[in-house]
């Protein structure tokens, strides 16, 4: 369908937005890459009294690497970080998820801040906020604020920001060279929306002994999860066959997905317990 | 709202709503109406178009947003005197019947070819999993794509 009408604004400063934001009043929202908010408005699922477009606002587009993590700009496109060959190193669990992200096109448009803020339970950048523990840097009418991913999400495109605030940066915490991770996703064609999928790390002692265990899930809830009992049950473990079928069967056991056309509920539940061990073995198996 | 862009390497200006997507003022306001609008909402690849050397969808932008970008559309894609190698390998593996969705995957193809000429055939698959067809099976455009890298290499090298 055609797209509802609206005005539109372009504005230079974080400072104008958030007055444009407030001037709204709940109807303006803000615009970043659209490759969501464009189709929800063609859907009718939403009908903005006006666009703050972040296009010309300068400095959300930045990726710095330091000893705090990797700070990514909200206007970073899934293009910038995947064409970035420091994450490799110095985060490789995220161009590994944000390869799956979409299709070529639309990776030339769709932004991190865009994701973190639709929200998607289905969509790869919420997940790996959370299971990294990352903060999200948000600005509005009241002031800057940090929002540790565990708060962002509450619920299906739903977050705790306020209709005035503004997601600036995601600060993704340091990642020892060490460190182990995998991700595995299903869908039904490269690029499309998980039907599953879990993103998971974890640190091991000289004798592979696991500690620290993150593991988050894709598309099996009504946001972004941790698998917290599959966490408990692979810490202090080493990997092996035993471990992989254990920790998989309380994955398995701890997510209560929704069935729909792609999927039934069951088979969404299988499907977290193969790609975790899957992860797994992995993580396991790469080369230091 | 006023907007001045550049189309096929001409500038142009266009009365806009801020609602009108890229491809409707590509199709409706300029007469380019190689640019095809198949889904409206993202999925299909018809109205793929090239903004500042990216290949985007040309429904899921704003037309307000193209103020002041060059934009390519198929038919900035095309010579005077004939066939471009890339419409000339299309034609040759018989890449297309219903020509639906041959825009989005010419200007795709070009942009991806321009960008990275040695792209492996798992790239150019990968590449066009964003592009839908619904009568070639894909093979043809694949084999034309790996057909058309020689002379996007052949470009590179003289530049
Ligand atoms: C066919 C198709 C397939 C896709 N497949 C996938 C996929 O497999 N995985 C995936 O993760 N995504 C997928 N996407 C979505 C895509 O990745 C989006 O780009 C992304 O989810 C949103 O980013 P955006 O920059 O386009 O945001 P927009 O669409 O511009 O905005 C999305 C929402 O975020 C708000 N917003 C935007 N920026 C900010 C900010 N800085 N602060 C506060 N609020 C903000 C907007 O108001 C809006 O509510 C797909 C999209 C399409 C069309
Ligand atoms: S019309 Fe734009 S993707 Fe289908
Ligand atoms: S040729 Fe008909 S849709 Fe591709």
């Amino acid at each position: 369908m055609k797209l509802p009408h609206f005005d539109y604004q372009a504005p230079a400063s974080l400072d104008e937005a958030v007055a444009l934001l407030v001037a709204g009043d709940g109807g303006a929202r803000p615009l970043a890459g659209g490759q969501s908010f464009v189709p929800i408005m063609a859907f009718r699922l939403a009908e903005p009294s006006m666009l703050v477009d972040l296009r010309k606002i300068p400095g959300l587009d930045q990726i710095e690497i330091g000893d705090e993590g990797v700070r990514i700009g909200a206007m970073v496109r899934w293009r910038d970080l995947l064409d970035d060959a420091r994450l490799a190193s110095a985060l490789p669990l995220l161009p590994a998820a944000i390869d799956h992200v979409a299709h070529y096109q639309i990776r030339n448009r769709g932004t991190v801040g865009g994701s973190l803020a639709h929200a998607d339970p289905a969509a790869e950048m919420p997940t790996i906020a959370l299971t990294c523990d990352a903060v999200i840097d948000v600005i509005g009418s009241k002031g800057k604020r940090s929002i540790p991913a565990a708060d962002l999400f509450t619920g299906p495109l739903m977050t705790s920001l306020d209709s005035d605030e503004i997601i600036t940066s995601v600060l993704l915490p340091a990642w020892p060279a060490s460190r182990r991770w995998g991700f595995q996703e299903f869908s039904r064609r490269r690029g499309d929306f998980a039907l599953a999928g879990i993103a998971v790390f974890y640190d091991e002692d000289a004798s592979g002994v696991v500690a620290n265990a993150h593991i988050g899930a894709i598309s099996v809830g009504d946001t972004p999860l941790r698998l917290s009992k599959a966490e408990a049950a692979l810490n202090g473990r080493k990997i092996d066959e035993a471990t992989l079928a254990e920790v998989a069967a309380v994955a398995s056991g701890e997510v209560d997905p929704n069935g729909d056309i792609h999927a039934s509920a069951r088979y969404r539940k299988a499907l977290v317990g193969t790609l975790l061990s899957r992860a797994l073995s992995a993580a396991a198996n790469r080369k230091a | 709202m006023k907007i001045e862009l550049e189309v096929n390497g001409a500038a142009v200006s266009a009365e806009v709503t801020p609602r009108m997507t890229l491809a409707d003022c590509l199709r409706h306001e300029l007469h380019l109406t190689g640019t095809h609008v198949g889904c409206e909402h993202g999925v299909c690849g018809a109205c793929t178009v090239i903004v500042n050397g990216d290949a985007v969808r040309g429904c899921l932008m704003l037309a307000v947003q193209a103020q002041g970008a060059k934009v390519t559309t198929v038919e900035g894609l095309s010579l005077e005197e004939g066939l471009t190698p890339l419409q000339q390998a299309f034609k040759h593996h018989h890449a297309l019947q219903c020509g639906f969705c041959t825009p989005g995957m010419l200007t795709t193809l070009h942009a991806l070819l321009t960008d990275e000429p040695e792209a492996s055939e798992e790239r150019i698959r990968d590449v066009i999993s964003g592009n839908i067809c619904r009568c070639t099976g894909y093979v043809p455009i694949i084999e034309a794509a790996m057909d058309a890298r020689a002379s996007y290499q052949q470009s590179r090298g003289d530049k």
